[in-house]
């Protein structure tokens, strides 16, 4: 079994204050709270007030193709670009990319340095569109995640061959020696 | 580094093109905070007394508040700050909803407009790239179809827009300034249609810094829980409307209608409500959701909050599904709702008295809605006679003669009041009314309760729990006889509280809502005695309440300085005729002189010059004695400060 943490969306909750926005980009921000600025943040509330759209988002993983879904989706009378609800930060929009590094951003349920015992977007959601959840899912826990040496060598590996980086790796090796 | 404000203004001549980002004193920041305080100083600086509002002179400015776009709750409203064509005086209005703290990602404090463009323009700020576009296409557009024009333009759901409607572009006097679920009015939406500006549009993804990060999260993460429990009791929630149908005014603010309001009403109103209720909607970073969005049949949605639920039914003696209906098109009109239902309501009286004639409205129609819906259409397209209406009650009643200027009964200094008719005379509200700078008196009102509680105990109870209130307020409560008026010297002193948390809260963009409006009674959101803090782990400002009490000082007399120096004088404090039935001429005078004493200011209502240099506006003084508004040191005898 795996445990599955979650945040549940309740859209009809939403008042759009954003105040989610708020304190996510300010919890990860370096240093801690040095800053608030919404569009750091890894969870935004997509929204049009006139047409009565609140839809809060959180930063799913990062993904490098653009995807097909353009489709449009009517609920309850109103319309929803099918993007609305998609987590994923990608080429196709600005949303979940860091606009200064360009870098995506990926929620970590505030498991940051401290880890809290919920997200904070939910602990801020007074209007309680937010609901964290943890679950049992079939399946096995999720690997551990590569450091940030490891993420480098994949890259490197990816674009060169595994052997070539070997190979490099050990002339390093037999300079430096 | 700067802290809490991004040290940035945007300059823009709309005449030549020019665009420029200024960096400003950060010394101004500790003499007057930010949003109007700074506003105001620039005001004072840059327009004479002899620009003439619609001039290319006139300055239209909007601010950001000092709190802004940092973690304090609640801190939304934007200032906008000028000179207004009706009054002649300085004008300032704000606004909630997104665009403030947009303004401050986007790297700006403030934008300063100057001059006139040739054709309608929008502005387009996206961080340092600021571009002044062709709106033609947005001409006679209305302000929430001008944002989501806006918003497919530029390709992105994000941008915060303010825009006018048909009323701002024709330069009505009554028009807002519009922005998502708040608008600004009161006197700035004309100027920019002077200005040809349809809209600002924003984008920020900058950073703002705050001073003390982690001690200003911990005390804001207490108070947003703070804000949110106090929230359940905005009017908005509610569908009991006995106590706006019984204490204000119908019709062009002549009568009360007490025991209007019944169970019944409340019923049928309420399923009107709710057949077009949409949600209740919030600000940036508020956890109180006052606003509510509408959804009328045949409408555009639209928010509003409180009392802009009735406005327009009370003065048409209408119901709540014809303020609905009406609204709809006043949103997208650009329209203030306080001031053009008066003004509505004035045009039928004129035409019952026979003052106005079918001549001048022809075909008008019977019912009182009717009129209206026709009025409108005649004012924000300054049609015949609505050319005159255009320019408000005061304005209005002179141009069109006949007797009308018997009718101008509820404006002061040319501004449109809140429709109330009352008994006894009411110390402090008198002060307000007759020498509040912020013309409305929602706007200078809120921290003292407006009747004692009558059982000693429960006073007490009150009093011991009033964490807003200054000792000396306690002590004024507790000795106040109910159904009497406060001594005179402490209904100077309540007056004076009352303005000062007006004043703190406009500088720092905090939402009167959770401060000085309502704010100051029973578990208390933003209030004197917490505020220094807030602020000071912000900005890095070293505050407490004595010091923050005297900048909101500063910054009162600072406005009432740039109104003197326009020619207001002890004779324009009235406030209207008829709003208290009993009236009492001595009392009155004795009122403001005190009043006038315990600012620091001379007989004539102009502050002295020992006052003006003790709060670091010597510059004003100088200006005062070289125009002669003061003569000379004699002028201002030092009997009459407060210091």
């Amino acid at each position: 079994m795996k445990k599955v943490k979650t945040i549940k969306v309740d859209i009809d909750k939403c008042n759009g204050c954003r105040a989610c926005e708020m304190i996510c980009s300010a919890f990860h921000a370096t240093p801690k709270y040095s800053s608030n600025n919404p569009e750091k943040s890894k969870i935004r509330v997509l929204f049009d007030p006139i047409k009565d759209i609140y839809v809060p988002v959180y930063a799913g993983g990062y993904t490098e193709a653009e995807c097909n879904g353009w489709d449009i989706y009517t609920i309850d009378g109103k319309e929803y670009d099918e993007c609305a609800f998609c987590r994923a930060s990608c080429p196709s929009r600005d949303l979940f990319t860091d606009p200064d590094s360009g870098l995506p951003l990926q929620c970590d349920m505030c498991l940051d340095d401290p880890p809290q015992d919920e997200p904070l977007c939910v602990k801020w959601c007074h209007a309680d569109a937010l609901t964290y959840e943890e679950r049992e899912e079939e399946g096995e826990e999720a690997k551990k995640k590569p450091d940030e040496m490891e993420v480098g060598l994949q890259s490197l590996v990816k674009n060169h061959g595994a052997k070539k980086v070997m190979e490099s790796l050990a002339k390093l090796k037999q300079e430096k020696d | 580094m700067r802290y809490a404000e991004t040290g940035y203004n945007l300059e823009i001549d709309l005449s030549s093109g020019n665009i420029e980002r200024v960096a400003t004193d950060p010394r101004d920041m500790e003499l007057y905070l930010g949003g109007q305080g700074t506003a105001a100083k620039i005001l004072w600086d840059r327009v004479g007394p002899e620009v003439d509002p619609f001039s290319e002179d006139n300055l239209l400015i909007f601010s950001a508040g000092l709190l802004h776009a940092t973690p304090v709750p609640s801190a939304t409203r934007a200032s906008v700050d000028t000179i207004s064509a009706q009054t002649g005086l300085y004008s300032h209005s704000l606004f909630g909803g997104f665009w403030g703290p947009e303004l401050k990602h986007a790297g700006y404090d403030k934008i300063i407009l100057r001059g006139k463009a040739k054709g309608l323009v929008y502005l387009w700020i996206h961080n340092d790239k600021v571009e002044i576009r062709d709106a033609s296409h947005l001409a006679g557009k209305g302000t929430m179809e001008t944002a989501e024009c806006l918003k497919k333009e530029l390709k992105d759901a994000k941008v915060q827009v303010a825009a006018i409607g048909l009323a701002g572009e024709n330069r009505v006097y009554m028009s807002s300034i519009e922005h998502y679920n708040s608008s600004a009015s009161r006197g700035v939406g004309h100027i920019m249609g002077d200005k040809r500006v349809k809209a600002i549009a924003l984008r920020g993804t900058k950073d703002v810094y705050v001073a003390k990060p982690a001690e200003l999260f911990d005390l804001c993460n207490r108070q947003y829980k703070v804000i949110y429990d106090k929230g359940s009791s905005v009017m908005t929630h509610s569908h009991n409307e006995a106590w706006h149908t019984d204490v204000f005014a119908w019709g062009f603010a002549r009568e009360r209608r007490k025991g209007f309001w019944n169970k019944e009403l409340e019923e049928e109103w309420a399923k009107v409500t709710d057949s077009v209720f949409v949600r209740y909607n919030g600000c940036y970073n508020c956890s109180i959701d006052c606003h509510a969005t509408i959804s009328y049949p045949g409408r555009r949605s639209f928010s509003y909050k409180c009392y802009g639920k009735l406005t327009y039914a009370m003065a048409a003696y209408q119901d709540v599904a014809f303020n609905y209906d009406i609204m709809g098109l006043t949103q997208e009109y650009g329209l203030d709702s306080f001031s053009t239902p008066q003004v509505l309501a004035f045009a039928c009286e004129l035409y019952e008295a026979g003052i106005l004639t079918d001549k001048d409205l022809p075909d008008f129609p019977e019912d009182s809605g009717k009129r209206f819906f026709y009025l409108l259409e005649k004012i924000v397209r300054r049609e015949g006679v609505g050319d005159a209406l255009a320019n408000g009650v005061y304005w209005a009643a002179r141009q069109i003669g006949k007797g009308a200027e018997e009718y101008d009964h509820n404006t002061t200094k040319k501004f449109e009041q809140v429709p109330l008719k009352l008994g006894a005379l009411n110390y402090p509200y008198f002060l307000m009314y007759a020498t509040g700078a912020k013309m409305n008196i929602t706007q200078i009102e809120g921290s003292f309760p407006q009747n004692a509680i009558p059982d000693k105990e429960r006073r007490k109870a009150f009093v011991d729990k009033w964490e807003a209130a200054p000792d000396k307020f306690k002590k004024i409560y507790m000795e106040w006889e109910p159904r009497t008026q406060p001594p005179i010297d402490a209904a100077v002193a309540i007056a004076d509280w009352n303005e000062t948390m007006h004043y703190i809260d406009d500088s720092v963009g905090i939402c009167a809502f959770v401060s000085a409006f309502k704010g100051q009674f029973n578990k208390s959101s933003y209030h004197i005695n917490n505020y220094p803090e807030f602020i000071s782990l912000a900005s890095g400002l070293e505050l407490d309440q004595d010091k923050l009490w005297e900048t909101a000082r500063r910054n009162r007399t600072l406005i009432r300085a740039i109104n003197n120096r326009r020619g207001m004088r002890r004779e324009d404090e009235k406030p209207p005729h008829g709003h208290w039935k009993q009236r009492l001429p001595d009392i009155e005078k004795q009122l403001i002189d005190e009043y006038y004493k315990f600012k620091g200011w001379n007989e004539d209502g102009i502050p002295t010059k020992q006052e003006l240099d003790r709060l670091g506006l010597g510059y004003v003084s100088q200006d005062f004695i070289k125009r002669g508004i003061l003569t000379d040191d004699k002028a201002s005898p030092a009997k009459e400060t407060s210091a």
